[in-house]
């Protein structure tokens, strides 16, 4: 979420998901929303039947949602900052700017300006292989309506370039003056249950609790006063660079809760390696995932029915999660774990019900300042920022301004994928989810009647790239990157375009990340799964 | 929105333009029976049960179809209206399979509810029972057409909210059935297993397979909660029975779904009492690992953390958190790894 804090000043989902449904015009890009966010897409698909709202979808592959659009863009991989700045140029010189907006809100224009005019149409279409009218209209469409909102996902941000996409995206809301108003908008849909809330609560490197910088001083110091302890300065690694450092032998020991890097990480041939470097792992987890396999202490965690506390919904909204039965044998609730670990090595962490730790967390968080849990316990749920106990939660936000007070353009130029196709690697692998299974498949595999559906899934190639190959459907093949390679079955499709591969990652049968390119994104850090380059090798 | 007033038997109620009869008598504590409607479609008014007498109108309105209007009188209890509803579920019983006893359904059925709270001990008429087997192996719903009352409220959701046709009405009078193109099994149709239909089938005609003999409805706890996947948050009803989750479902009424869930969140759950959970901790000796008590295992890793921390530094360790534990176990892991272990090594895997 670093594009939309610098655009912005901080970042979430700017609108609400009911708010949807007061689009005039809805732009989804790198979401494939029906399967990996199915009620949003039921919104979303609402809008278009019954409010007459128009759907551009820009997505390489011909997700369900194109059934629904007035207008698909199907991009090459990589290329969505080319079509973006493509859109705005057309903006700009057929004078639809909303320069009230621009002049009243933002800062930054001009700098944006001086690059727009490169990316003409024909550039546009050379780069990203969508034809120059479908642009036209599609910019036009967008910068004409009243209220359009742009919904987007992992398609955008899990590139090399994926913050330089998300920046693209603010500049085109802020150039429309689609922020701050209901049915508008930029709408970064979050993949797991709790990702919003693991962000906010601070399980990150250099930010604690609602993004309050770990190198600023007079933050350390709260946190220090209320937490009893010094804390560290610098800022820490991040998921990928933490393997790294294993692999270096600068990280030696590991504490991994709830998670399972060896299907979800990039290269996990790689990660294993990193592992197995390790003096020391500690898993905990419900399963003995994948992951764990590689532990010398394994704790019993609980499942979110087996625990009290809240979820942050990727709109913002922090709602009560209610234990429902008790956890299997000696497995206990994750929080417990944690502060029976945390006693064990001298530092007392004494709570004895979850909602001390949500009144706690309230207390040295702003945004989350109102948000005490017999709240949450007695309402549908609070949307963050919610500073005072009498404030009602925020549904949408930057109606007057934005959290950095003025919105910030970025000129942002295209930068291919770090891994283009070669001739070594002529295909371009592209992974993702299914509707039927959920991340690395530790919860849904494991739910009979959704394997069943969805047991491990085929590798989707297009009619085209098979009938080169020679490949019958169904037929196995060796799919090789330059990190590994993997056998997978294929089917064939015309989902995906010529040239595009598309692999699930949930299954550790045909475990994508065998090939997939850790290659990050500088800012935030997230590596490219939407893009490597592969090639096909008959069995 | 335009005040109205409007009397339903003979209360006088202050209400809006733009609600039907129904609302405005569920609003107020008034019952009217309805089979077809379902808050989440559009008014349908096929059913017939929840015909209203309006002062001055030709002939009885549906309640669920019909808009109030100033100074509307309404009558919801006559005789005549008991004995129209009585004949109707009447003739929707008579060719009704008996089986109550051990349907699924049995206790959150509309029609039995509605039986029951009209008191029909006994049916007047014997129709012929239908017979309709649909065999349809998916392995998560079941579909019983012998049971189905043709209220179209699985073929309406099914379109109107997900946006998909898979079922239709074929054939006509008493052959009619709501079914799917040449009676396929949903597997070989556009169904994504949504399960929406069969949260709207008010009775047993529709049900959740992986649920079938768990518990009787009225045997189990229902605790509210937070959908375990997506970040769309829907919020779900968890249903348990003996210390097992046996069912997840939706209320209409309340969360950004709307009493809608997708596949994962309706019938993802047979993974919380998996056989395979962990539980008990474990450690590894020679290579293979070993169950341990938590005093043991706790202290296998405190000893490890503190050698590694004291040997190599507080920054050689690192945690991971993860986003689908609660923000309280978030919050409680990276203040455990800034001031207990000292190192701001703590990320998720949320980036992936
Ligand atoms: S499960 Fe969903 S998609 Fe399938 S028939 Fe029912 S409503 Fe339609
Ligand atoms: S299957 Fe259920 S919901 Fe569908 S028409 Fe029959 S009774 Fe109504
Ligand atoms: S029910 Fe489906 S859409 Fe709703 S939160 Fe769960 S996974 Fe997401």
């Amino acid at each position: 979420m670093a594009g939309l804090a610098a655009a912005f000043g901080s970042g979430a989902m700017t609108n609400s998901i009911a708010d949807i449904a007061q689009a005039d015009v809805i732009l989804v890009i790198g979401s494939n929303t029906t399967e990996a966010h199915p009620i949003i897409a039921l919104q979303i698909k609402k809008a278009v039947r019954e409010n007459g709202a128009k759907l551009i979808v820009i997505d390489p592959r011909k997700i369900k949602l194109v059934d629904y659009a007035h207008l698909w863009l199907r991009q090459k991989p990589g290329t969505n900052v080319a079509v973006i700045n493509g859109l705005m140029n057309v903006i700009l010189e057929k004078s639809l700017a909303d320069e009230e907006f621009i002049a009243n809100r933002t800062e930054g224009i001009e700098e944006l300006k001086a690059i727009l005019p490169k990316y003409t149409l024909e550039v546009a279409e050379r780069i990203s292989g969508v034809p120059a009218t479908d642009l036209r209209q599609a910019a036009r469409i967008f910068a004409q309506a009243e209220r359009a909102t742009i919904i987007y996902s992992m398609g955008i941000t899990q590139h090399t370039t994926g913050t330089d996409n998300v920046l693209s995206i603010a500049n085109l809301a802020m150039l429309t003056g689609n922020i701050g108003k209901p049915g508008t908008g930029v709408n970064p849909l979050r993949g797991q249950n709790n990702v919003q809330g693991a962000c906010d609560m601070g399980a990150l490197p250099t930010t604690l609790t609602g993004y309050q910088k770990i190198a600023h001083d007079e933050v350390r110091a709260k946190f220090e006063k209320a937490w009893s302890c010094r804390l560290p300065k610098e800022a820490g690694l991040s998921v990928v660079e933490m393997f790294e450092a294993a692999l270096q032998g600068k990280i030696k020991a590991m504490y991994i809760m709830g998670e399972n890097p060896m299907l979800s990480d990039p290269d996990i041939t790689h990660i294993e390696k990193a592992l197995r470097t390790l003096d020391f792992l500690v898993v905990q987890d419900i399963f003995l995932t994948e992951t764990a396999e590689f532990a010398d202490v394994v704790l019993p965690g609980a499942t979110f029915a087996e625990k009290d506390g809240t979820f942050t919904s990727t709109e913002r909204k922090v709602q009560r999660v209610r234990k429902a039965i008790n956890p299997p044998g000696k497995a206990k609730a994750d929080w417990e774990i944690i502060c029976d670990l945390a006693k064990a090595m001298g530092y007392e962490m004494g709570y004895s019900f979850p909602g001390e730790i949500t009144d706690e967390i309230a207390s040295l968080t702003s945004t989350y300042g109102g948000i005490l849990f017999d709240r949450v316990n007695s309402s549908g749920g609070i949307q963050w920022p919610c500073p005072s106990l009498d404030h009602p939660g925020t549904t949408i936000l930057y109606q007057d301004k934005f959290a950095r007070g003025l919105g910030k353009f970025h000129p942002v130029e295209y930068k291919p994928p770090s891994e283009e196709p070669s001739e070594e690697y002529p295909l371009i692998l592209t992974t993702g989810r299914l509707l039927f299974q959920y991340h690395t498949g530790t919860m849904t595999r494991r739910s009979k009647g959704l394997e069943e559906i969805c047991p491990a899934g085929p590798v989707e190639i297009n009619l085209e790239d098979a009938a080169a190959y020679r490949i019958k459907e169904g037929e196995e093949v060796i799919l090789a990157s330059r990190r590994g390679k993997i056998k997978v079955r294929v089917n064939i499709t015309e989902r995906s375009p010529q040239g595009t591969i598309f692999l699930p990652f949930h299954f550790s049968e045909y475990p994508a990340n065998v090939l997939t390119n850790p290659a990050l994104d500088p800012l935030a850090k997230i590596p490219e799964f939407k893009v490597c380059a592969v090639r096909i090798e008959k069995l | 929105m335009a005040q109205v007033i409007v009397t339903i038997n003979g209360r006088r109620i202050k209400t809006e333009i733009g609600k039907t009869i129904l609302e405005v008598a569920k609003e107020n504590g008034i019952y009217i029976p309805t089979l077809c409607y379902e808050p989440r479609l559009k008014p349908y008014g096929a059913c017939r049960v929840c015909l209203v007498e309006v002062e001055g109108a030709k002939g009885l309105l549906p309640a669920c179809a019909t808009e109030v209007t100033d100074g509307m009188e309404i009558a919801t209890d006559t005789v005549t209206l008991y004995e129209i509803r009585r004949t109707i579920v009447e003739l929707l019983l008579s060719d009704h399979p008996p089986n109550c006893l051990v349907c699924e359904s049995a206790g959150s059925c509309e029609l039995q509810d509605l039986a029951y709270r009209l008191g029909i001990e006994e049916v007047r008429f014997k129709g012929e029972q239908y017979e309709y087997k649909v065999e349809d192996f998916n392995p998560l719903i079941e579909r019983d057409h012998s049971k189905c009352i043709l209220c179209g409220r699985c073929v309406r959701i099914c379109e109107e909210v997900q946006g998909i046709k898979v079922y239709d009405f074929i054939n006509r009078g008493f052959e009619t059935v709501v079914t799917t193109p040449f009676d396929r099994s949903l597997t070989e149709t556009e169904c994504e297993f949504c399960g929406q239909c069969v949260s709207t089938c008010p009775t047993g005609a529709l049900i959740d397979r992986q649920r079938k003999f768990k518990g009787r409805i009225w045997e189990t706890a229902k605790v509210r909660s937070i959908c375990p996947y997506c970040g769309c948050g829907c919020q779900i009803i968890i249903h348990v029975k003996n210390g097992e989750v046996i069912g997840i479902s939706a209320d209409v009424e309340c969360g950004v779904n709307e009493g809608n869930l997708c596949a994962k969140g309706r019938f993802g759950y047979n993974f919380i009492n998996h056989q395979d959970r962990l539980k008990t901790p474990l450690i590894r000796k020679d290579g293979r690992f070993i169950e341990a008590s938590w005093e043991e295992a706790l202290k296998v890793v405190t000893t490890n953390l503190s050698k590694i921390k004291t040997k190599y530094g507080a920054d050689s360790i690192a945690g991971l958190s993860s986003a689908k534990c609660t923000n309280e176990e978030n919050y409680l892991f990276q203040k455990f790894m800034r001031a207990v272990i000292e190192t701001n090594n703590v990320d998720h895997c949320a980036r992936l």
